[in-house]
């Protein structure tokens, strides 16, 4: 027999972003709230100077994220490839402990586009038959940018964001992105210092006629107080921040907007070191009865809740939910079920430039500096002419100098004195053109439970099917092809390149990104979405479960903004509407 | 209904934390462990934990040609920075231990390289293990163990194992260990205890950061970041408060 604790009103399963956001909705409601954290705990103190400067231990060794000891992954390419456990982080790093991925993030804080979130209707207008796989699985959001911008402006204020206005209730403004969707309100603080890769950047590409702006930060550029009273401190570019927590109280996390204020209510509780292995479900499958997790001795606890909130990140909530048999797993065969289906990710590339005589002092930089362009964003530019669908953001970002990281010429020795020269040549002499582009959604791309490998609890692993599809690929030629012309302006000394183009594999490898999005899709048609607008599980209606998980395909912007309003989006209706009268808040039929 | 927090004693800590200008803080003696406070040690002097004799003499002189010293040009190398000291704390690291990974089997040894890491080794079992298959190789080959060829005959070997053309497996291996895999790691750690802080082990006197300009730890350049295009003046500072 399991160990029970007291009952709650409602249970958070992880304390990263959405699971901080939605601790202080329900707290604020009124709710008994209980946290439960797999990771261990983590104050802004623990990252106090200097500790969080050290390249080897955070940004090599990966010390503050996720261990594949305790949730490996397996993948595979397709489903007809054997899928393998990635024993080591690679190409994502999701987050561990207090804070999760948050507290380790970059802080490029950016909204999708009008456009993004009503991708289906747009390709529906924009494209003619038979220009687009017709293994796209792409869907609309199934909520607005009316219905999310409130949403978006709070969020931004939580976390100091910092950047140019670009559109102001449809006003195009000065040097900010005239292709954002319209704001309510401006940025609440002004945009980052440029460093020499942005400038140089910025001149070429308006050369090219593009429209550049600062990338929309969450390393704060001035003192701030956000809503729940936090203080935030302006960034000091301490060039220790994307995968670091930060030693400043200057980057937008968990624990600097929102932790410490939560902490203090006496209706918020949170334990650590506790891994939740299952929801549970009444008999009828219909209501969660509270979760399963393991605490620190090993010991299986039962935590009664009347709401079961997942906050685990897109990839454990999917696994929390077909672990838990919380609505029907995807199959991709027959295409039925929604749990595990449309997960999608983001596709990168870029040309690295080196030039002998510029200095860019890379170290001295916040995680989120850099300046983009949204020209080759959705509906944009014409893209059916080149038989893709989606954009990118064309960026030069600067998210750290350390030195164990630094790029080298692709034909530098890798080792023996050539290795030193080149080192001593290189180092801070090199920027980056990128692209971030979107990745659409797809029959075979998906995740479910691997019938082989468990963790240490006994449960199965998450299998993630993915890899790059004829769309990406051609999209990468475009982008590769737009973000050459820009090299050639600025003419390097040396330059190379790399894109996944015709051919190429997914690689658990080398990093991508840790924009795991989807498999537990939001939507209005339960056949082809395993949550409802509002982030509720279709078939067990007191589970909802906020995260990039709802994402139905990715576009080419950051996901946390999206992540964030969502999550707000998501507890208004439940304050709202579900604490009055529990139940599905939008009906199958 | 929740009051709003009382934020009054985080505002204290706030003001006096942004006051703080690392460098001088960290003059002031910020210290993360006791051993680090002591003099980085000489290499000669060193008593590998981790490593036996023969294993330590292949690793001087693999370090030696991975990245080489004063002599073979400007800069300093992996031995003039202790490099092996920082490869064998690592190896009583949680990484020695691949405490982190995910080594539950099966282990499944010929699926694509694409997949990553399957083997069942970890950092400490592939050192081994490669060292030793390594010097056998050496001795089919040459008739002497790596550390006493010449410096052109030792690069030919390593270049061997980084092309994976040493077969492991007529040298006793069952579990697919390629050479290139030993090699791969062996060569990263080797970078990444010249470059990473001296805290570790390594980058000895932040020799390495002063030849390529790293800062280190300083963690502070408001007063820099517009500063474009001029190089930086001050010299690192390291996670126990060394100066250089
Ligand atoms: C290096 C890096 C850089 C990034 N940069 C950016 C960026 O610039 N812009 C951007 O928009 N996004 C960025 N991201 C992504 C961003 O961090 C995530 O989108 C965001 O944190 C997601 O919030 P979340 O609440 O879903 O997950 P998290 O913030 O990761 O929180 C999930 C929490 O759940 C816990 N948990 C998981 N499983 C369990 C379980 N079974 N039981 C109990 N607890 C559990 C985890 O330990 C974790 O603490 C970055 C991520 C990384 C790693
Ligand atoms: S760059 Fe700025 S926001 Fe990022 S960790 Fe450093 S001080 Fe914090």
């Amino acid at each position: 027999m399991a160990k029970q604790q007291p009952r709650v009103d409602a249970v958070i399963v992880g304390l990263g972003w959405t699971g901080s956001i939605m601790g202080m909705e329900l707290t604020d409601a009124g709710l008994n709230v209980l946290a439960l954290e797999r990771g261990e705990d983590r104050t802004n103190e623990d990252l106090a100077y200097p500790k969080p400067a050290d390249e080897l231990q955070y940004g090599i060794r990966h010390t503050m994220m996720q261990k594949p000891k305790q949730a490996a992954v397996t993948i595979r390419r397709d489903l007809d490839e054997r899928a393998l456990p990635q024993r080591k982080l690679g190409a994502f790093l999701p987050g561990n402990g207090v804070g999760g991925a948050g507290a380790h993030w970059t802080g490029v804080l950016i909204r999708p586009t009008p456009t993004d979130l009503q991708l289906k209707t747009f390709a529906d207008q924009a494209f003619g038959k038979g220009v687009l796989q017709d293994d796209m699985q792409i869907q609309d959001f199934g909520v607005s940018w009316d219905e999310l911008e409130p949403h978006f402006t709070f969020f931004e204020k939580v976390c100091g964001q910092s950047g140019t206005t670009g559109n102001l209730n449809g006003q195009i403004q000065e040097g900010g992105d005239p292709f954002e969707g319209p704001r309510s309100e401006p940025y609440p603080l002004p945009a980052l210092q440029d460093t020499q890769n942005t400038e140089m950047f910025e001149k070429a590409a308006k050369q090219l006629g593009y429209h550049p702006f600062p990338n929309p930060s969450a390393n704060v550029s001035r003192a701030w107080t956000n809503p729940y009273g936090m203080q935030l401190g302006p960034c000091n570019y301490c060039g220790f921040c994307s995968r670091y927590g930060c030693l400043n109280y200057s980057k937008a996390s968990p624990q600097t907007c929102i932790l410490n204020a939560l902490k203090q209510r006496s209706n918020f509780d949170y334990r650590t070191n506790a891994n939740v292995t299952r929801v549970e479900l009444a008999a009828d499958g219909k209501t969660a009865t509270g979760v399963t997790y393991v605490d620190n001795d090993g010991e299986e606890v039962f935590q009664p809740a009347d709401m079961v909130i997942l906050a685990s990140y897109a990839l454990n909530n999917v696994r929390l939910m077909l672990n838990s048999g919380i609505g029907q797993p995807y199959d991709p065969v027959a295409r039925t079920g929604t749990v595990g289906r449309n997960y999608s990710y983001q596709v990168g590339g870029g040309i690295h430039c080196y030039f002998d005589d510029i200095e860019f002092n890379p170290f001295a930089t916040a995680g989120a500096t850099g300046k983009m362009f949204n020209d080759f964003s959705p509906g944009n530019f014409d893209s059916a002419q080149y038989g893709f669908i989606g954009g990118a953001k064309m960026h030069s970002s600067q998210a750290s100098g350390t030195p164990i990281k630094t790029p080298l010429p692709k034909d530098a020795p890798s080792w023996g004195q050539g290795y030193k020269d080149a080192l001593q040549k290189h180092y801070g002499h090199h920027m980056k053109l990128s692209m971030t582009g979107s990745v659409m959604s797809y029959r075979s791309n998906m995740l479910d439970l691997d019938p082989t490998w468990k963790d240490p609890y006994g449960m199965p692993l998450l299998r993630m099917t993915f890899d790059w599809k004829r769309n990406e690929h051609r999209l990468s030629a475009f982008m590769r092809d737009r973000l050459r012309e820009i090299a050639d302006v600025l003419q390097p000394d040396y330059r190379d390149e790399s894109f996944n183009l015709e051919g190429s594999h997914f690689k658990v490898t080398s990093y991508v990104s840790t924009h795991n999005v989807g498999g537990a899709v939001m939507g209005t048609d339960p056949s082809t979405s395993a949550i409802n607008r509002y982030l509720q599980s279709w078939d067990v209606h007191n589970v909802f479960v906020p995260g990039g998980n709802a994402f139905p395909q990715n576009f080419q912007s950051n996901p946390t903004d999206l992540i964030g309003a969502l999550t707000y989006w998501s507890a208004k209706k439940i304050r709202e509407e579900y604490l009055q009268n529990p139940g599905p808040l939008m009906s199958r039929a | 209904m929740a009051s709003q927090p009382d934020n009054a004693s985080r505002r204290a800590f706030l003001r006096n934390s942004f006051m703080m200008i690392p460098a001088v803080s960290i003059a002031g003696g910020v210290s993360l462990t006791a051993e680090a406070d002591e003099p980085a040690p000489n290499l000669s002097e060193y008593q590998p934990a981790f490593f036996n004799d023969e294993e330590w003499s292949f690793l001087l002189a693999a370090c030696d040609r991975l990245i080489p010293g004063e002599a073979a040009g400007k800069g300093p190398g992996a031995l003039d920075t202790n490099v092996p000291i920082f490869i064998d704390r690592q190896m009583d690291s949680p990484y020695g231990h691949a405490d982190r990974w995910y080594m539950e089997g099966p282990f499944v040894l010929d699926g694509s390289p694409d997949l990553g890491f399957q083997y069942p080794y970890t950092p400490r079992d592939v050192y081994q293990k490669g060292i030793a298959m390594t010097q056998a190789y050496c001795q089919q080959q040459h008739g002497q163990r790596f550390e006493q060829l010449d410096g052109d005959t030792q690069d030919t070997v390593l270049q061997a194992l980084e092309a994976n053309e040493v077969d492991f497996a007529s040298f006793g291996e069952t579990q697919k260990l390629e050479a290139s895999e030993f090699f791969s790691s062996l060569l990263a750690n080797t970078k990444e205890g010249y470059l990473a802080d001296p805290i570790h082990g390594g980058n000895k006197h932040m020799a390495s950061w002063k030849m390529v300009g790293f800062p280190g730890a300083r963690a502070s350049y408001r007063d820099w970041v517009d500063q474009h295009n001029v190089e930086y003046p001050l010299g690192p500072v390291s996670l126990t408060g060394e100066r250089g």
